[in-house]
């Protein structure tokens, strides 16, 4: 429980730092708030000035004189004119805060979410990541643009009038204290049950959304089968727990505000019976000024006061839920924010050298030639040229600690050559290349390119110098001719329908509504899974790295147009070491070398002729196509 | 629309208008306690009468009594009828949903019916709960606390109807302005939604170009007009403030003015005029009326915020799915034979962007019982065609008969018993192994799932895991491979026992050798099922008693391997590509 509370107040604080960059307008707004809350209490105590100092004297003495009441009319005025732009100013200042505050979360949470490590996208429910930027969200922006400057405000107001009522009746402020305090115990007590409610509802809410986001990914699939029955039945299972949390949750939280007050109006009833019976029998009345005999006014005033004491606490208490949600939601935020990122403490970068009495010098230019740039300790750069030589020595891998999903692999792969890797589902084919591009690193062994330790290339000039086309093919938003580019973003029209063309992606792409211009939506959804592919093969074309990696990049190709492709890719490859996944031996068949994978080791290694002839697991497979003849 | 909406209410109608009775009631008694209190004053303090003090505090606390029943009712009744309301609301549309048809999804897009489905009712529900408790509080506590003031001094509080204008020009302008700002700030929500949910499936492809940049830049911009929108809106939001107000302060400055010079003219006498205590409950009515007039204000702002939503939620309810069953429908699918009738098919015919025929004259006939492999290039239809056949879209001329009847005359439940399709994009559900085969057949026996699994080549690396049957598969079949993915769905259709098995190239992700066993043990095992194997691999469909090669919507040819192998320029060259690729690029 302290523990909890230790969490709640770290990260109020920590939201609460997001905001140290605006200590000015933070000051300003404090000031208008107390400004306001001035004006505020002076509108609830006028009414004891204008009985006792105006309307009662006037009746004393019979005069007709208004001029002094006009006169404190006109000051009071000017009072609220100042209490109202006071008002004004600290919520337009506290948009412009909470809004920019917001921006810099979001906006810091998709930086940091650049950085997290593959790993954590594949461990955690799509929908939960997202939910932070939308739902959670959305909980701080309440809490920072409402209920803080609430809060804030309330407090102060609590303040002032806690003030002015003692100074109308010490006596009568102590009662006060104690109904209030009594009021507390039971919106605590309710707004606790509310709240576990809550918490119970967002569960249930979670639950039932999740199996609805579920469902209708899978509608399709739901509809072949006939399963409508079935996931009806368990929708309303889990619809109905909702409703039930809901109900109880809802029925505490909207409790409080009527029975606040009904409770305020029963101490309002006790003021008046204990107000009466002082100002009857003129019993001594204690103020922070003095000791008085309570007036008319007075106990008017203060039965105003204590309405103004307890209306803002009940409003704020029929706040507590919302804040108990935002909290979680800004824990859930900062969850994401305090993930470890992905380590990086390579030095190595790309950059593009020109040829310098035979050896290197760095250019800013493009100059077709690339290099990694070692720093050295000596001082003096050491510019090796990018050859696409990746090697990989004696490799070991599991996704888990337990379990070794590749063994013992050793893989050279020289400049120019091509590499294949065919064996079943499972093997371990796609875990190599997210090897090499450092989506895991290994656990043991090593993998070098062009001599250098991968883990000293800084990743991102890794990644750069691979060109990869995945099996899963995304698509973003946007028109062909950008999805294209999203492989090098300098490319030209020209360049982006040169690399289209060689990957055979021309044709379709013409026969679209609007050509290169066709707004692609939902991850290209309105092509079939072969031109996506072709086009995550153009997208690679165009990014012109030395090394390519194809994972299962034609599978969803026929095969007379993988043959136009492969056309276009041989030439593709021409100087570039490339990496090839299939299942499809006509894929992988030209290959220089072929690796037989199985289990997670390599078995056989070989070109297509060599594995023929030693009468292996290759040759099996590839017999066993034949055998359906 | 709010008709379409209010249909969902049903069982919860009785709490849905004794809410706002109790409402009423609480309001009422919100009125009479101020006017006591008037008289506790009047006729207890100021003539210093301590039995009428207490007369009327026992009347007060009676009417509070009163007042907390009326508020409890409400607030547990309000709770009920707006949870339920939502959750009848929710399960109207999720069983809308699940008669949809596949071009009604593809209308709507999965994407936006899950939004319809979570946050949009979300804003429903929280608006009509706010609308039982408030809708007739504000306005009836505006109207009593009007006519109780007005009976205590009508000249000054016509001062308040002086205001009324003010308030309802200052509102209304305020809200017309934010109102389609607002608009955008959803719509500018939703690209960001898009950009991250983009981010996140495709970052792979993200880190494999570093693009890392290119997309924060592409966050940033929609954050920014997120931004700008959002705190334009609510700086012109924050003037709602100062106008209520100008016209609270400005009424108890007029109050206060009137107020007094009453009180002195009638000397304090309640036979004469107003006096203090009088004064005292005009301060607490208007105060009251302010408060009615702000609730009103962010109703609008709660309505117009949810007019969104409940558009979006009555689109999917308005919308019928455009494949029902007919009248008399036929309940018994005799076998397995399929006849293509001349069949042309357009994808979203009401839309007049398409127009071009996706599939044109189609004619096939296939025997109960036959092998039938499909082969094309990339974009040739051939999903397209196949679903027709369990009528997960309706042809556009022309017709599909099974067993001599038209799929359309068939019950719909009936027919897709008897044919069972593995689609292209397929998915797997959180559950067990078992649980998600058990969709095929919900009564399978473990033998019966066992063998399903052998013919579809899955009971190996179902074994091989530690849980076997009971290993747990995350959403969307996350922790197993592709080609594992692909057979688990295969052994799920046949567990259906079919006359018709389709597989839309559900063996892509397998390798050559599994993929050659599966179709060796389909031939032999369920001879008796029609199937139909879509592929890339020639390999997969050579040994079927008939191939058609597709080409734009139209079959090209149709035959044997060895007829096609002859005169089919197309099969030839797939043929050769496939077995002996390797030599052409050489």
């Amino acid at each position: 429980m302290n523990n909890e509370m230790k969490a709640k107040k770290d990260t109020v604080r920590r939201l609460l730092s997001y905001m140290k960059n605006h200590k000015i307008k933070l000051f300003i707004v404090v000031i208008c708030i107390v400004i306001n809350a001035i004006a505020s209490v002076k509108s609830a105590t006028f009414l004891e000035t204008l009985i006792d100092d105006h309307i009662l004297p006037m009746l004393v003495s019979g005069s007709n004189d208004f001029s002094g009441l006009f006169n404190a009319l006109i000051y009071l005025a000017m009072i609220f004119a100042i209490g109202i732009a006071a008002n004004l100013v600290y919520h337009i200042i506290m948009v412009v805060v909470s809004q920019k505050t917001l921006k810099k979360i979001r906006d810091e949470m998709f930086e940091k979410m650049q950085t997290l490590p593959i790993k954590y996208f594949d461990t955690n429910s799509h929908g939960d990541i997202m939910s932070r930027y939308t739902n959670d969200a959305d909980t701080l922006r309440n809490m920072i643009a409402e209920s803080l400057p609430q809060i804030l405000s309330v407090t102060i107001t609590i303040m002032a009038i806690f003030i002015a009522m003692l100074a109308v009746s010490i006596p009568l402020t102590v009662f006060i204290i104690i109904s209030v305090l009594l009021m507390m115990l039971f919106v605590k007590n309710t707004a606790g049950k509310s709240g576990s409610y809550f918490i119970k509802q967002q569960q249930s809410l979670g639950d039932l959304n999740g199996y609805v986001e579920e469902i209708v990914n899978g509608l399709k699939v739901v509809k072949v089968f006939s399963y409508e029955e079935k996931s009806e039945e368990i929708f309303d299972g889990k619809n109905e727990i909702w409703r039930d949390n809901a109900t109880n949750a809802n029925t505490y939280a909207s409790i409080i505000m009527p029975v606040m007050q009904g409770l305020s109006n029963v101490q309002y009833v006790f003021l008046a019976i204990i107000g009466g019976y002082m100002a009857i029998n003129a019993a001594p009345n204690f103020t922070i000024t003095g000791v008085n005999v309570l007036t008319l006014g007075m106990i008017a005033a203060f039965l105003t006061l204590a309405k103004n004491f307890t209306n803002p606490i009940s409003h704020i208490s029929s706040q507590v839920n919302s804040i108990v949600m935002a909290i979680a939601g800004a824990s859930r935020i900062f969850d994401l924010m305090d993930e470890e990122i992905e380590k990086d403490e390579g030095d190595v970068i790309l950059v593009n050298v020109i040829e310098h009495d035979g050896g290197f010098k760095e250019s800013q230019g493009k100059t077709g030639i690339w290099a990694w740039k070692c720093p050295s300790d000596a001082g003096e750069a050491q510019y090796i040229r990018v050859r696409g030589h990746v090697v990989l020595e004696n490799v070991n891998f599991g996704y888990t600690e337990d379990k070794m999903v590749l063994k013992d692999i050793s893989v050279y792969a020289k400049s120019g050559e091509k590499v294949a890797f065919v064996g079943a589902t499972g093997a371990g084919k796609t875990t190599i290349t997210n090897l090499i591009n450092r989506f895991y690193d290994i656990d043991d062994g090593k993998i070098s390119y062009d001599g250098i330790d991968i883990k000293r290339i800084r990743k991102q000039d890794l990644r750069r110098s691979l060109g990869v086309v995945l099996q899963e093919v995304n698509l973003f938003t946007g028109t062909v001719m950008e999805n294209i580019r999203y492989g090098n973003v300098d490319a030209t029209d020209e360049e982006c329908i040169a690399a289209a063309k060689l990957a055979n992606a021309d044709n379709f792409i013409r026969m679209l509504p609007n050509g290169y211009e066709t707004v692609l939506e939902g991850d290209g959804s309105g092509l079939s899974q072969g031109q996506r592919q072709l086009i995550s093969i153009a997208r690679a074309a165009v990014a012109d790295p030395p090394v390519m990696i194809l994972d299962e990049a034609t599978s969803s190709i026929d095969t007379r147009t993988e043959l136009l492709v492969q056309r276009g890719m041989d030439k593709l490859m021409e100087g570039r070491s490339v990496f090839v996944i299939a299942h499809r031996l006509s894929t992988v068949r030209n290959s220089d070398v072929i690796m037989v994978m199985e289990n997670g080791s390599i078995i056989e290694r070989g070109n297509h002729d060599q594995l023929i002839e030693q009468k292996g697991k290759y040759y099996q497979l590839y017999m066993g196509a034949f055998e359906l003849e | 629309m709010v008709k379409t909406l209010m249909g969902s209410i049903r069982q919860y109608k009785k709490q849905s208008i004794l809410t706002p009775l109790f409402v009423s009631g609480e309001v009422l008694m919100e009125i009479i306690v101020p006017l006591i209190m008037a008289y506790l004053i009047d006729r207890g303090i100021e003539p210093g009468n301590m039995n009428e003090v207490l007369r009327y505090s026992v009347y007060l606390s009676c009417f509070v009594v009163v007042q907390l029943f009326f508020g409890v009712m409400s607030s547990r009744l309000g709770a009920y009828a707006s949870a339920g309301f939502a959750h009848n609301l929710r399960s109207d549309i999720y069983r809308k949903v699940q008669s949809f048809s596949f071009s009604n999804i593809d209308k709507f897009s999965t994407a936006s019916i899950i939004t319809r489905l979570t946050t949009d009712i979300n804003n429903v529900q929280f608006a009509y709960q706010f609308m039982l408790r408030l809708v007739f509080r504000a306005p009836l506590m505006m109207t009593f606390a009007l006519i109780v003031s007005f009976g205590i001094d009508s000249d000054i509080s016509k001062a308040f109807l002086l205001f009324i204008p003010f308030l309802a020009i200052g509102l209304g302008a305020i809200l017309k302005v934010t109102y389609p700002i607002f608009d955008r700030v959803f719509q500018n929500y939703d690209k960001l939604n898009n950009v991250v949910q983009e981010n996140v499936r495709g970052i792979r492809v993200v880190k494999s170009f570093d693009r890392a940049d290119y997309e924060q830049k592409k966050f940033n911009k929609v954050s920014q007009l997120i931004y700008r929108e959002y705190s334009k809106a609510e700086k012109i939001l924050a003037f709602n403030s100062p106008v209520m107000l100008i016209t609270s302060y400005g009424y108890i400055i007029i109050i206060s003015w009137l107020g007094a010079k009453a009180i002195v003219a009638s000397g304090n006498n309640i036979a004469l005029g107003l006096t203090t205590g009088q004064l005292l409950s005009l301060f607490i009515y208007a105060q009251q009326i302010l408060i009615s007039l702000m609730i009103i204000s962010i109703l609008f702002v709660i309505v117009a915020i949810s007019r969104a939503s409940m558009k979006r939620i009555t689109e999917i309810l308005r919308e019928d799915s455009n494949i029902i069953n007919c009248e008399n429908p036929v309940y018994e699918v005799k076998n397995g034979g399929i006849i293509f009738d001349n069949v042309s098919f357009v994808y979203g015919k009401d839309s007049d962007k398409q127009d071009k025929n996706v599939l044109e004259n189609i004619n096939v006939m296939i025997n109960s019982g036959e092998s039938v492999g499909i082969l094309g290039a990339t974009g040739s239809a051939k999903s397209s065609l196949v679903q027709l056949i369990p009528r997960l879209y309706d042809v556009t001329s022309g017709s599909v008969k099974i067993g001599g009847v038209d799929v359309r005359d068939y019950d719909i439940a009936t027919l897709r018993e008897a044919v069972s399709l593995v689609l292209q994009k397929n998915e797997l559900f959180s559950g067990t192994i078992k649980e998600n085969l058990m969709w095929g057949n919900q009564d399978a026996t473990q033998e019966e799932i066992e063998a399903a699994c052998r013919l579809a080549k899955a009971n190996e690396f179902i074994e091989a895991k530690p849980d076997k049957y009971d290993t747990y598969i995350e959403q969307g079949g996350a922790n197993i491979s592709g080609g594992q993915k692909q057979r688990l769905c295969i052994a799920r259709a046949l567990l259906k026992k079919p006359k018709i098995l389709i597989l839309d190239d559900s063996t892509s992700a397998v390798d050559t050798k599994t993929d050659a066993y599966i179709q060796a043990g389909l031939a032999s095992y369920i001879p008796e099922t029609t199937k139909i194997i879509i592929s890339q691999r020639v390999s997969s469909v050579c040994n079927a008693d008939k191939i058609l090669i597709m080409e734009d919507g139209k079959i090209k040819d149709m035959g044997k391997h060895d007829e096609l192998l002859e005169r089919s320029e197309i099969y030839s060259q797939l043929y050769e590509s496939q077995l002996k690729g390797g030599a052409v690029n050489e």
